[in-house]
């Protein structure tokens, strides 16, 4: 078992690094005009660095002069040690920005991560067990509207409805006109009254892909051999689905939701940018749109770091959770 | 009744252990009925092919074209004059004298303030002569003509924009001034009235005025009888001015504006604007938008070009997914190895930050709008067969040790023929129902690329690209119909193709109930 979660950690280090690699290269291999016009709007900004000194850190910290390998090792060096730069849009460092809007889009992905478990897990394991009836079919239909609808659509038909009709949320934004007026109980019942609306969007549109997860994975549970000796023993349907069968879906839906854990630091970059909601996902969109090849590098190898993570967490938990894969 | 007896015939004739007595379909007759049975899956089919028709067909039966823009004629409120009181000394300066500088005025005005009749400055010394009114005469020492006229009233001519000669000012000032009713001038007689209308025979040649008006259109000129109304009007209070002229009413308003203390005239006038934002109507069954497009159009080749991005992204996808993921599974060993950590590596690179960064690049310098679709389906196509390949690897793995694949084996096929008659086609029923579950994952992300700009440019129409005016919430509110119908069929097109996709898996399952 430890050897296995060993080998599995060193190899996720070697798909980071040619990640890192690929993604340093292929930001290397933007036309140079792009960085120098970047750096040069940059220049002409009142009281900024010059051009040559915005090129120069540019070129210090992904040793542009030294070639693209070269360079890389030059990066990671830095990387390693936590210093990424400054950033060039938002003028702090990398790192100091980034720790400044992670949290509010972590703690976003937990409040809608918690909402898509308690209702995707339940109704999918109800539409299982009452296959072909409407029920199933309604849940069904509502999960892949879930999966198909498109961010912000979803998200401005709330607004439209709930913001301007209906006026019970702000447009956008985390704070309220009177947020400095109030106590500090009040300021935070204002923060979470403007995150209800986007923790609504993040909600709906990723219960559909766990709801139909789910369902998949109970009938194949129901369709087995030991549900229907349990069945035949006599037991009832109760006992049969909650103690049998659902804790043999649990599964492959453990693994999942393990490996999505990691996720949840990475944002959500549409819903964050429609409500003005200063998470890592808006702010890094800014960053990329505007060019700050500090902040997009790191941004990108951080997400890289994430996505190895989940998966990580996934083979392990699925080694812990299934006996069978132990053994194999 | 007949029917049934011809039936009844035809099952009599043949024997107990005939073949033929039971009914067989060929699998993909199956996979249809098995399909057609599910009503949602049809609900999804149905759906689909009315978006193709209407996109496609739709495109080439619309009267206009897709970047088509209409005009109309709004009345807008052009600035047509301006008012302003003068309070601050004019100076009118002789042209046959030496001229006034700045200077000289700057050192009258503080005369005139403390209240002497002479200045010096520059070394010259000039008189001040008080023709009444805050009319006053500026005189050198030494020369008989004023040098300059100092007042607030400003002559101007009636007939003309032109200037009058200085002499001929004056005389009209210091009449005005010292309310004497007429002056003579190079010969003629010109009366002179309390308005300070000055009047030569019947006509009025010039007037004298604190206000001045000027004229803000060119090519406009202001009579005098339209200044004295206008200034009748101001004075009034009045918000709206009505001017006959030759017969013709004109409207004009009268707006105060403070920063320039003075009162500004507009006149409504028909100019031809962009039809933008206009409601539905006959003529444009969903209305305009922002660039006075017509929205119903723009929504059918929206379609038109978010259905071929995305069947030709997929089309890229599967091929090159293909051959990787059948490389890898038929071959194992170090290629499979090789091939499955390149796969890992590119699930590691984030997708979509890499879009945007891409995009903006391609903001940057400029790309043309054509060949940035064409990019776009290509980045769109390479990011996204690590999937299929995945998919296809581990299904021809699973694949490859059943017995049917042993039996080609022993029976001494070719490897080509193993492949291509026996292994594939196994394979492609799932692949066909990854490639529908992926057409709708891909239009959506095209549509959210288009949105934030990134994708679809100006002046092609996306569906994305309709919707992304949505950012403006005016628009949100007032205008539904710019972008409701565009993110219903947006959501239609991918639940429908999501519903088929699903219908196909259920279709394709051996175990699913038959």
């Amino acid at each position: 078992m430890r050897k296995f979660i060993i080998k599995r950690i060193l190899l996720s280090i070697l798909i980071l690094v040619l990640s890192a690699f690929i993604i340093y290269a292929l930001l290397r291999m933007l036309p140079t005009s792009y960085l120098e016009t970047i750096a040069m709007n940059k220049s002409m900004q009142p009281g900024s660095k010059t051009y040559t000194e915005w090129m120069e850190q540019l070129s210090s910290t992904y040793g542009m002069d030294k070639g693209i390998i070269g360079g890389f090792f030059s990066w990671a060096a830095n990387a390693v040690r936590g210093d990424f730069g400054d950033s060039w849009l938002w003028t702090v460092p990398v790192v100091e920005k980034f720790n400044s809007c992670i949290w509010l889009s972590f703690i976003m992905g937990v409040i809608s991560f918690f909402f898509e478990l308690i209702i995707a897990i339940p109704l999918g394991i109800i539409a299982a067990t009452k296959q072909y009836s409407r029920t199933d079919y309604a849940i069904t239909i509502i999960a892949i509207a879930g999966i198909s609808l498109p961010t912000f659509f979803f998200a401005s038909l709330l607004k439209l409805v709930f913001c301007v009709k209906l006026k019970w949320f702000d447009l956008g934004g985390l704070i309220g006109r009177n947020y400095d007026h109030l106590d500090s109980f009040h300021q935070f019942l204002d923060k979470a009254h403007h995150l209800v609306l986007p923790i609504i969007v993040l909600v709906v549109l990723s219960i559909g892909g766990l709801m139909r997860y789910t369902r998949t994975n109970m009938l194949e549970v129901l369709n087995s051999d030991y549900i229907r000796t349990a069945r035949a023993k006599g037991l009832s349907e109760k006992n049969v689905i909650y103690n049998h069968a659902f804790r043999n879906t649990l599964i492959p839906i453990v693994t999942i939701v393990g490996g999505s854990l990691p996720g949840l630091f990475s944002g959500a970059l549409i819903t964050e940018t429609l409500f003005s909601i200063s998470g890592i996902g808006f702010v890094s969109y800014q960053s990329m749109k505007a060019g700050d090849i500090p902040f997009s590098m790191f941004y990108m190898v951080f997400l890289a770091v994430l996505t190895l993570a989940g998966n990580l967490i996934a083979d392990i938990l699925y080694a812990v959770v299934d006996p069978r894969v132990r053994i194999s | 009744m007949d029917n049934e007896n011809n039936k009844n015939v035809q099952t009599e004739e043949y024997s107990l252990n005939d073949d033929r007595r039971v009914k067989t379909l060929s699998p993909g007759a199956m996979v249809t009925k098995r399909f057609l049975r599910n009503k949602v899956a049809v609900t999804g089919l149905i759906i689909l092919a009315f978006m193709f028709i209407f996109s496609f067909i739709g495109g080439a039966i619309s009267p206009y074209r897709e970047d088509e823009v209409f005009y109309r004629t709004d009345i807008q409120s052009k600035l047509f004059a301006s008012v302003a009181e003068n309070t601050e000394f004019r100076f009118i300066i002789n042209e046959n004298g030496e001229g006034f500088s700045p200077i000289n005025q700057a050192a009258f005005t503080l005369a005139v303030i403390e209240g002497r009749d002479s200045f010096e400055k520059g070394g010259d010394s000039f008189t001040i002569v008080d023709e009444g009114d805050e009319i006053y005469a500026i005189f050198k020492d030494g020369v008989a003509d004023p040098v300059a006229v100092a007042t607030y009233d400003i002559v101007s001519s009636a007939t003309g924009n032109e200037k009058l000669p200085f002499e001929m000012q004056y005389l009209i000032l210091k009449t005005v001034g010292s309310d004497e009713s007429q002056f003579e001038y190079q010969g003629k007689t010109y009366k002179v009235d309390e308005e300070g209308n000055v009047q030569l025979g019947n006509d009025v040649v010039a007037y004298a005025s604190r206000y001045s008006i000027q004229a803000l259109m060119p090519d406009i000129f202001l009579s005098q009888q339209f200044k004295n109304e206008l200034l009748e009007s101001i004075e009034n209070g009045d918000k709206d001015f009505y001017f006959t002229e030759n017969g013709e009413t004109a409207e004009y308003t009268i707006e105060y504006d403070a920063p320039t203390k003075s009162y500004k005239i507009k006149q409504g006038m028909d100019t031809v604007v962009f039809d933008s934002f206009s409601a539905p109507s006959k003529e444009h069954l969903l209305g305009t938008d922002r660039n006075g497009m017509d929205m119903l159009t723009r929504l059918m080749y929206g379609g038109r070009v978010s259905l071929y991005i995305g069947f030709i992204v997929v089309a890229i996808e599967t091929v090159l997914g293909v051959i990787m993921g059948g490389i890898s599974g038929y071959f194992g060993g170090w290629v499979d190895n090789l091939i499955m950590r390149i796969v890992d590596v590119f699930y590691c690179i984030p997708s979509m930050p890499l879009i945007i960064i891409l995009g903006a690049a391609m903001d940057e310098m400029r790309v043309d709008p054509q060949i940035r679709m064409i990019y776009l389906m290509l980045i769109l196509g390479f990011l996204g067969w690590p999937g299929i390949a995945r998919m296809i690897r581990g299904l021809i793995l699973s694949l490859r040790e059943q017995e049917f694949m042993t039996a080609t084996e022993a029976t001494g096929l070719s490897v080509k023929r193993r492949i291509f008659r026996h292994l594939i086609p196994n394979v492609i029923p799932q692949l066909i129902v990854t490639m529908t579950m992926s057409l709708g994952s891909t239009i959506l992300m095209e549509a959210t690329l288009s949105f934030l700009g990134l994708g679809v440019k100006f002046p092609f129409a996306s569906w994305g690209n309709i919707i992304s005016d949505v950012n403006d919430t005016y628009v949100l509110t007032n205008y539904w119909f710019i972008w409701i119908p565009a993110g219903f069929c947006l959501l239609l097109t991918v639940l429908a193709f999501n519903l088929v996709g699903d219908g196909l898996r259920d279709a394709f399952d051996p175990r699913m109930k038959r």
